[in-house]
């Protein structure tokens, strides 16, 4: 099998985005370096190392405290870059933007603080079965702390959320549903939008996991007309342990605050404390300044790119790849959503995806291999674990034959 | 970082067509193992003579390591005894996880075809799920052993 020259692309230009990451020009075992493994998180263009170098070299200070220079130089990036996510994603104000740890911490934070206040037992959580650990697990404890039920929307044998089915599971105990936007494990681009205009029907606020759907298309929380919408800045190009909670201004002013601490409150005596306002009411103690500084730069250079042109080229990349990998004898996709984002998570025939991973990394080519932290996933579709092959916008179609000539060479190895 | 190394014949063989593979039913002593990270599953069976593995036999699904090196495990503790047992788990454990251990074939035999596991870091767990099954066996560990 040899490689077809790649078709054309959209207007992007990779060789100029390319040279903007500098970790992208390296040998891996004596092969160039073909990074797939975007979706466990991304890598960062010079522009937001050099955002974060600048930051500490001149401006860094603690935030919202000193009247001095530096103090208001870091203040003035840091709620700046604030303004910067909400235009991104079309926030109507910025207190309606939280800067956590990350998608996690995001929903940890509306489970604890929005959910658990008001579920009981008998009450229920609605999920779907395609969700990641982090859509899963805070919700399990709110279930636990509360007696509420966890119910679970089924996917379909393509990796879909079954939307009849969600229809019947939707009800007047339903405190809240929390979808992913875009799938982990295998790249389904939930059509969100019908599911909420549903739990619009029933009263039910909306979460959605954003995770995976932030870095690769534009997306309007105010057009989405969901509550809650959570994302990490580490795969958009931004620093890791920076994300960000997009909540409904209205939601957000009546949920206690999260964690207790400075920067949280606006007067502490031993008799009564009052809290600070929104945004501020829910960042305790001294935030992650440089990474929300440089989430800001990774936006701006994603605003730079264009969401619609990275949308577009990296769909012709997953069309490409989809196309090479089905050529493999033995290889079989697992998710084949007619909507997806850029990831291709596959199976080969007596192959163990962690042998797959070990020998595309001595050729240069970094896939995760594993079950992605969505167990249930994988229990679904009856795979131990699978390889997973993700792509962002600096990938090119000469890197999908790299990896499929490597998965070539795996099947000469062990098959 | 050669692959040679980690995949060599008897290993590629041994995963083709892994030895004594299936169930020992009704069996004295059987535990099972997981590898979370991977989705590694193992269980073994073994039978006793007094002290001595009379059988051992395996099942489960795996990479291409843990059903080699579980393959390699039955054929290599068939008829020990469990001092000679617990020797050869610590000549293991040194075998992969210790860069400058000695190799030393009249001992290991086949077993020495794992040695270049240890290149590979990420992949050595895979390798000793099994012995650390096998120890559980004997001991009788009722919980299954997680590499986690």
């Amino acid at each position: 099998m040899s490689a077809r020259p790649a078709p054309h692309t959209s207007a992007i230009d990779v060789a100029a985005i390319r040279a903007d990451f500098p970790i992208l020009d390296q040998q891996i075992n004596g092969k160039p370096l073909v990074f797939l493994d975007n979706a466990a998180s991304s890598q960062r263009p010079r522009q937001v190392i050099d955002t974060i170098s600048r930051y500490y070299e001149h401006d860094h200070a603690n935030v919202h405290r000193g009247v001095h220079t530096l103090s208001q130089r870091a203040t003035d990036a840091y709620e700046g870059a604030r303004e910067i996510v909400r235009q991104f994603i079309n926030a109507k104000d910025t207190k309606e933007i939280v800067f956590v740890r990350g998608t996690t911490e995001a929903v940890n934070l509306v489970a604890q603080s929005f959910v658990r206040p008001k579920a009981g037992p008998g009450d229920e959580i609605l999920i779907s079965g395609l969700e990641h650990h982090a859509n899963i697990v805070p919700w399990q404890l709110v279930c636990e702390q509360t007696g509420a039920k966890l119910k679970v929307i089924p996917i379909t044998p393509q990796g879909e959320v079954d939307f009849a089915a969600f229809e019947k599971l939707i009800g007047p105990r339903t405190r809240i549903l929390a979808l992913a936007h875009v799938s982990n494990a295998l790249g389904t681009i939930v059509p969100v939008e019908k599911f909420i205009a549903v739990a619009r029907q029933h009263g039910v606020p909306v979460l959605l996991d954003g995770a995976q759907a932030v870095p690769h298309g534009k997306v309007d929380v105010r057009a989405l007309d969901c509550d809650f919408y959570c994302f990490s800045g580490h795969k958009m190009l931004g620093p890791t342990g920076i994300g960000v909670l997009y909540g409904r201004q209205k939601l957000l002013e009546a949920m206690p605050p999260w964690q207790g601490g400075g920067d949280m409150i606006l007067s502490v005596s031993f008799e009564k404390t009052t809290y600070n306002q929104l945004p501020w009411k829910f960042e305790a103690g001294t935030p992650n300044i440089s990474g929300t500084i440089g989430l800001g730069a990774a936006i701006r250079y994603l605003q730079s790119v264009g969401m619609e042109r990275i949308a577009a080229y990296e769909h012709e990349l997953l069309t490409y790849a989809t196309q090479r990998l089905l050529e493999i004898p033995g290889l079989r996709i697992v998710g084949t959503a007619a909507h997806k984002a850029a990831v291709v998570s596959f199976v080969m025939d007596g192959i163990h995806p962690h042998d797959i991973g070990t020998i595309l990394d001595t050729e240069g080519v970094a896939i995760r291999t594993g079950h992605h932290c969505a167990m249930p996933v994988m229990d679904f579709f009856k795979v131990p674990a699978t390889a997973r092959a993700s792509m962002a916008f600096y990938n090119t179609h000469a890197e999908i034959d790299r990896l499929v000539a490597a998965l070539e060479h795996t099947r000469q190895v062990l098959g | 970082m050669d692959l040679k190394d980690l995949y060599r014949d008897v290993i590629v063989d041994h995963n083709r067509n892994p030895r004594n593979f299936g169930k020992l039913e009704p069996a004295d002593a059987h535990a099972d193992g997981h590898n979370p990270l991977c989705g590694d599953r193992l269980s073994l069976y073994v039978n006793l003579d007094g002290d001595r593995i009379c059988d051992v036999k395996f099942d489960g699904s795996g990479c291409a390591i843990s059903v080699a090196s579980a393959s390699l495990l039955t054929e290599a503790v068939k008829g020990k005894s469990r001092t000679e047992v617990k020797s050869l788990f610590d000549e293991m454990h040194a075998l992969l996880t210790q860069h400058d251990a000695p190799v030393d074939p009249a001992k290991l035999g086949k077993l020495a075809a794992l040695s270049g596991v240890r290149e590979f870091p990420a992949r050595v767990k895979c390798a000793s799920l099994c012995w650390h099954t096998l120890n559980a066996a004997l001991d009788s560990q009722s919980d299954p052993v997680s590499t986690e």
